[in-house]
């Protein structure tokens, strides 16, 4: 019995070699240097494309690139623990002084734009839209398709969940339509779906369904509304063209925050990202490129 | 006290250190909860946390359109799964010839080993379409449509412990019963199933527990709308469940803040109702078991 023991102990032992061969290769590979990035789930799959490409750019410098939510990232970049913070949304005024108590002094960069989609099931003739009557759906004054033109049918409202940027700036530009004091919240029949794959699918599948989600996660299996910002103006459907030109009405600027004061790796992935390279890559994922692209 | 050898006083140390550690674990988890979570009352206004309006990012704490979502989903996910649980059972135990009972047990344990976000993927792609199809609902991401997940979880765990409790009669009862000129069919309901009846409700209870604590299957499926309940018909409607809020919410909610507060005093209600099942279902067990001994003696 206490022999049977004995090989155990020995792979045990093999184990714990080899951990510790490995940790030690580590240092050895200290030439490369490491960038931590983190935040926006909406831009995790844009900062991971850069971060793959710019490997080859630079093959020393390692990003790693983890999502969470724009509030999420920012936090981090306060306490200290990233060296790039990516967000859907602007830093807040309170978040600034935070990140001063801190000793940290936040540097903006737009890295993109992106518009938000408003999304229906192919089979809904309903094609355009005012921000108004948007407005009024998600707020619950509308329910029924028939009212902004379509068929007899109820109106099923679908939403990101309450911790998203997305979430945040379409309640704050649409269901309020950017109106500070109105304090109007969602209808509480809107569904609150975890992920954007949620959103897609089941305007997918179901008739009665809008939803909004950014550009770039809209597929071709759902139709894509014209928005018009006000009555007997023209409705437009989002693109790059119509996002830069600013005719759009549902369109936001992406950041990355870094610290002042970065080291210059950081500050060379930062001018890197407004390259043609980069940009390229912001179209191909369906966001809008801040520079022009050739 | 059994004298032990020095050989035997380490292993003896260490089972009891591992019976304690539970304990210890139960109340340093309770402490946390109670500690987190309390605070909600002194910084939370009661009207808001007993109101109907859940949206914490504008300072609406309503926790019973949670409270309600649970509870509808729950019960409804019970009310299916109590027959086809306990009726599994019983075929496997008493009606299944050999070969089928050592198909079904493996079966229904595989069943129970699943992990609850491939039943909510299932749930997704083919449920939601198609309990809005069927029933013609607004959408298929309804109370129902979780309660019939959520049903789909607890039944391994009703079928395979009412099972063991229905093979722990003896089957001198059974061959009684037989022999007194009762039916296969009054055998099983009137002799064996009452007399496996405590641990047949454990189960029951622990499937119930398996059901109220169950996430993310729930958080896929049901819509996650925190909709107050007006009636029984408030199951087909989307609606959001404690355990989907705290999963769903508490990533990026700031450590201290009042959200955060509420988010952990709804996690000492769950902790809560989860306690009290498990009361009850050990009160139900050894109550029963002592009136069966009374029977013997």
């Amino acid at each position: 019995m206490k022999w049977r023991l004995i090989p155990l102990f020995l792979c045990l032992c093999c184990l714990c070699a080899g951990c510790s061969t490995n940790s030690s290769q580590s240092p050895s590979d200290s030439a490369s240097i490491y960038i931590q990035n983190k935040g926006s789930d909406t831009i995790v799959n844009l900062a991971l494309a850069w971060a793959e490409r710019y490997q080859t750019v630079r093959p020393k410098v390692r990003i790693s690139v983890t999502g969470g939510g724009s509030g999420t990232g920012i936090t981090s970049l306060i306490n200290g623990t990233v060296d790039i913070a990516n967000a859907s949304r602007a830093i807040k005024s309170e978040e600034i002084s935070a990140a001063e108590a801190n000793g940290i002094e936040p540097v903006e960069h737009v890295i993109a734009r992106d518009a938000i989609a408003v999304i229906v099931n192919p089979e809904n003739p309903v094609s355009e839209l005012t921000l108004d009557q948007i407005s009024q759906i998600y707020r619950g004054a509308i329910s029924n398709w028939q009212e902004v033109g379509g068929e007899d049918r109820p109106i099923v409202r679908l939403s990101r969940e309450t911790n998203s940027g997305t979430h945040v700036y379409f309640l704050e530009e649409v269901v309020r339509l950017g109106n500070k004091n109105d304090k109007a919240i969602f209808s509480p029949l809107t569904l609150l779906l975890p992920s954007s794959e949620g959103i897609i699918s089941e305007v997918r599948d179901n008739p009665n369904a809008i939803g909004y989600d950014g550009l770039g996660y809209v597929t071709s299996e759902v139709k894509v509304i014209g928005i018009s910002s006000g009555l007997g103006k023209p409705y437009v459907m989002p693109s790059v063209e119509t996002v830069n030109d600013k005719s759009y009405p549902i369109a936001r600027d992406l950041y990355m925050y870094s610290k002042k004061g970065a080291n210059q790796t950081i500050l060379d992935y930062m001018q890197w990202i407004l390259t043609a390279e980069a940009q390229q890559i912001v179209r191909e994922l369906g966001f809008v490129p801040i520079v022009v692209v050739p | 006290m059994i004298e032990q050898t020095p050989r035997e006083r380490p292993v003896n140390i260490l089972i009891k250190a591992a019976g304690y550690s539970s304990i210890l674990f139960v109340t340093v988890i309770f402490i946390f909860l109670m500690r987190e979570g309390l605070p909600a009352l002194a910084n939370v206004k009661l009207s808001s946390l007993l109101g109907t309006v859940w949206y914490p990012i504008e300072g609406y704490f309503g926790i019973w359109p949670l409270f309600f979502g649970s509870l509808i989903v729950t019960l409804t996910a019970i009310l299916i799964a109590i027959p086809l649980g306990v009726g599994t059972s019983l075929y496997i135990s008493e009606i299944a010839p050999m070969w089928i009972k050592n198909l079904l047990k493996p079966l229904i344990e595989i069943l129970a080993g699943l992990p609850s976000v491939v039943l909510g993927f299932i749930g997704i792609q083919v449920a939601v379409p198609f309990m809005r199809q069927s029933l013609n609902l607004p959408t298929g991401l309804s109370g129902l449509t979780g309660a019939i997940l959520l049903a789909f979880i607890a039944t391994p765990t009703i079928v395979s412990i009412s099972e063991d409790a229905l093979n722990t009669v003896p089957s001198a009862y059974r061959q009684a019963a037989l022999a007194l000129g009762a039916t296969q069919w009054q055998t099983i309901w009137n002799i064996t199933l009452p007399a496996a009846r405590s641990g047949v409700i454990t189960a029951v209870m622990l499937g119930v527990g398996r059901a109220i604590g169950e996430t993310m299957a729930v958080m896929m499926v049901t819509g996650n709308a925190p909709v107050m309940p007006h009636g029984l018909d408030a199951i087909f409607l989307p609606v959001r469940t404690m355990t989907a809020t705290i999963a769903s919410e508490m990533g990026e909610v700031a450590t201290g803040s009042p959200h955060y507060q509420v988010l952990f005093f709804i996690g000492i209600i769950l902790f809560t109702l989860s306690l009290t099942i498990n009361v009850i279902a050990s009160w139900v067990s050894t109550r029963g078991r002592k009136r069966s001994e009374r029977s013997l003696s």
